[in-house]
């Protein structure tokens, strides 16, 4: 069967190419730019004219470029973060599983203490105590989201660990790093691309949490989160400050999601162990 | 007995790890724009002990800590940080535990009702809903309902007024509980669906009880199982939804004072915070733990 025989994975997808392709070439289409602040225009509603087809926010800004920048911005955060979460995980879940025994079970027990942890704080401490830096972003966040990656490849390699390559290639004297990287790994992708794609929205809702507090991406910087945030202070006049960046949010989670989900009935994850 | 030992060190983890990322902080908590003269911030660095070294200071939080003592806010000169929280928690927990209970009662039922109705429009509209709930978050939600129910429609309060009564806290409460109810209507749904296939659900239909007693007397207990196991990471969610709501509603509870503190720069705060949060969070697993032994014989055993 075709990937693309899946509808979720059609749809979603479908919409997930749209919005990156129109945050890619948007800005770059668009006569105004994301800095250009103008008091003559301030919190005007979404018009043809001249193309603002998002409005302005209240310091005149064209939000058409601010939105279509603030889906780069979080889209770009969700993948880096997501791809760290995954260098972690993977690493830390196909070792776990590969070594095996006591060394295993201590690492597991150590993943289900952090699982117990509310992680979402130590990301907000962490963010206090060394200021707001975009890289600290993606490795607060990568950090946080690698535990399920870490358990499913465990369990994964666990199982593959038995079979009887594995039992060759140790036979003719294969190093247990080369057997990790050469014959374990690549059986690990399809598993480990669907929870990527599923670690993604959950990467995007951290990102945006932080934004919208105050706490991430800083102006004139921008992502939806941080967009929505400025949304809520103006949306008794200027409700789609508010609705465009929140709709867009809520349409990329949701897509992600379905994505995930489309991904998992393809590679159907519970028949491959 | 075994599993309380086993929080101990999962808090001491915390704390120490929270107290660590604090301190190695760059910059002091004193730093002003205008430069202090050096004998003043000598002395500001004494009476709060930051002249000691690192792990003198650790002791001396472990053993405050030990008395409920988590130190002196840096920035709410005149208050503990234990009192800061004191007086602000009540009002979370009011909010928190309204809302869970809202997640559980609508989650259950609306899980139940899906799968008696399996394939049926009804459950597909609670699918679709529960697909929604759980993709968007809290922040999008607040402010969209917000926009809504109470600025377009006068129907609620948009904010926090001491006149508005109880209407006030529907809501935040409401939001609070959207993504929990729609979490727990799936899995609600999916172990209904799996407990209802079973034998002695066939055996109790046969000896012609109806469909609603049936589930009642026999297949919500089980069913709930997993519900249960989901208590921990629901709680969780809830308190860092907390943050965000009471944030938008502007309410004076807990999790407002976490954002404050952070973006004020209160570091005995915000790390007084999280340690209470992870307390919180850690004992009430372990709760959920014995509670899903006295409910579940098998688990007991293992």
């Amino acid at each position: 069967m075709s990937l693309f025989e899946n509808r979720s994975i059609r749809i979603s997808g479908g919409i997930l190419l749209t919005v990156a392709a129109c945050a890619l070439a948007g800005p770059w289409i668009s006569p105004h730019d994301y800095l250009t602040t103008d008091f003559n225009r301030q919190l005007l509603s979404p018009t043809m004219t001249g193309g603002q087809i998002f409005g302005t926010d209240d310091l005149g800004r064209d939000l058409f470029v601010r939105t279509m920048l603030g889906i780069r911005v979080t889209l770009l955060v969700a993948i880096v973060a997501s791809l760290v979460s995954l260098v972690i995980g993977v690493a830390y879940g196909a070792i776990a599983g590969f070594v095996g025994g006591r060394v295993d079970a201590v690492m597991m027990r150590f993943v289900d203490t952090l699982y117990a942890l509310p992680f979402i704080f130590f990301v907000i401490l962490l963010m206090v105590a060394f200021e707001r830096n975009f890289l600290l972003i993606f490795v607060a966040i990568g950090a946080v989201n690698w535990l399920d990656m870490a358990r499913i490849v465990r369990g994964q390699t666990l199982s593959l660990r038995e079979r009887e390559f594995v039992d060759a290639a140790r036979l003719t004297g294969v190093s247990t790093a080369r057997i990790l990287l050469r014959h374990i790994a690549p059986n690990l992708i399809g598993i480990v691309v669907v929870y990527v794609t599923l670690t993604i929205p959950q990467a995007i809702l951290v990102e945006s949490f932080l934004s919208f507090l105050g706490l991430g991406i800083q102006e004139p910087q921008t992502s939806l989160g941080a967009l929505v945030d400025a949304g809520v202070n103006q949306m008794e006049g200027a409700p789609w400050a508010l609705l465009i960046p929140a709709g867009l949010l809520a349409l990329i989670l949701l897509c992600f999601n379905f994505l995930g989900d489309g991904l998992r009935d393809f590679f159907d994850v519970r028949h491959t162990n | 007995m075994l599993r309380a030992l086993g929080a101990i060190p999962t808090l001491l983890l915390v704390i120490v790890l929270a107290f660590l990322m604090v301190h190695a902080a760059p910059g002091g908590p004193f730093d002003y724009e205008r430069v202090l003269p050096a004998d003043v911030e000598a002395n500001i660095a004494r009476a709060y002990n930051l002249d000691e070294p690192l792990p003198k200071q650790l002791l001396r939080y472990l053993a405050g800590l030990a008395q409920g003592d988590l130190g002196p806010s840096y920035r709410y000169r005149d208050h503990t940080v234990s009192e800061l929280i004191g007086a602000a928690f009540p009002l979370s927990l009011k909010l928190g535990a309204m809302a869970m209970a809202l997640a559980i009662i609508v989650g259950a039922g609306a899980g139940t009702l899906a799968a008696l109705r399996q394939g049926t429009y009804l459950d597909r509209v609670v699918m679709a809903f529960s697909m929604t709930g759980i993709s968007i978050p809290v922040f999008v939600v607040a402010p969209v309902l917000v926009l809504f129910l109470a600025v377009k429609l006068p129907w609620l309060p948009a904010g926090w007024s001491s006149s508005s009564g109880v209407s006030r806290m529907v809501l935040p409460v409401v939001t609070l509980a959207l993504p929990q109810i729609a979490y727990i209507a799936r899995l609600t749904r999916a172990s209904m669906i799996d407990v209802l296939g079973r034998d002695f659900i066939r055996t109790a239909r046969a000896q012609g009880l109806g469909t609603w007693t049936v589930v009642r007397l026999h297949a919500l207990k089980p069913a709930m199982l997993p519900v249960l196991s989901y208590m921990g990471p629901a709680i969780a969610a809830i308190l860092t939804g907390s943050v965000v709501v009471e944030e938008i509603f502007g309410i004076p509870g807990l999790g407002q004072f976490f954002v404050r503190g952070a973006l004020n720069r209160d570091y005995t705060l915000v790390l007084g915070i999280v340690v209470f949060y992870a307390t919180l969070i850690v004992s009430l697993n372990l709760i959920v733990d014995i509670l899903y032994g006295a409910i579940d014989p098998r688990v007991r055993y293992r």
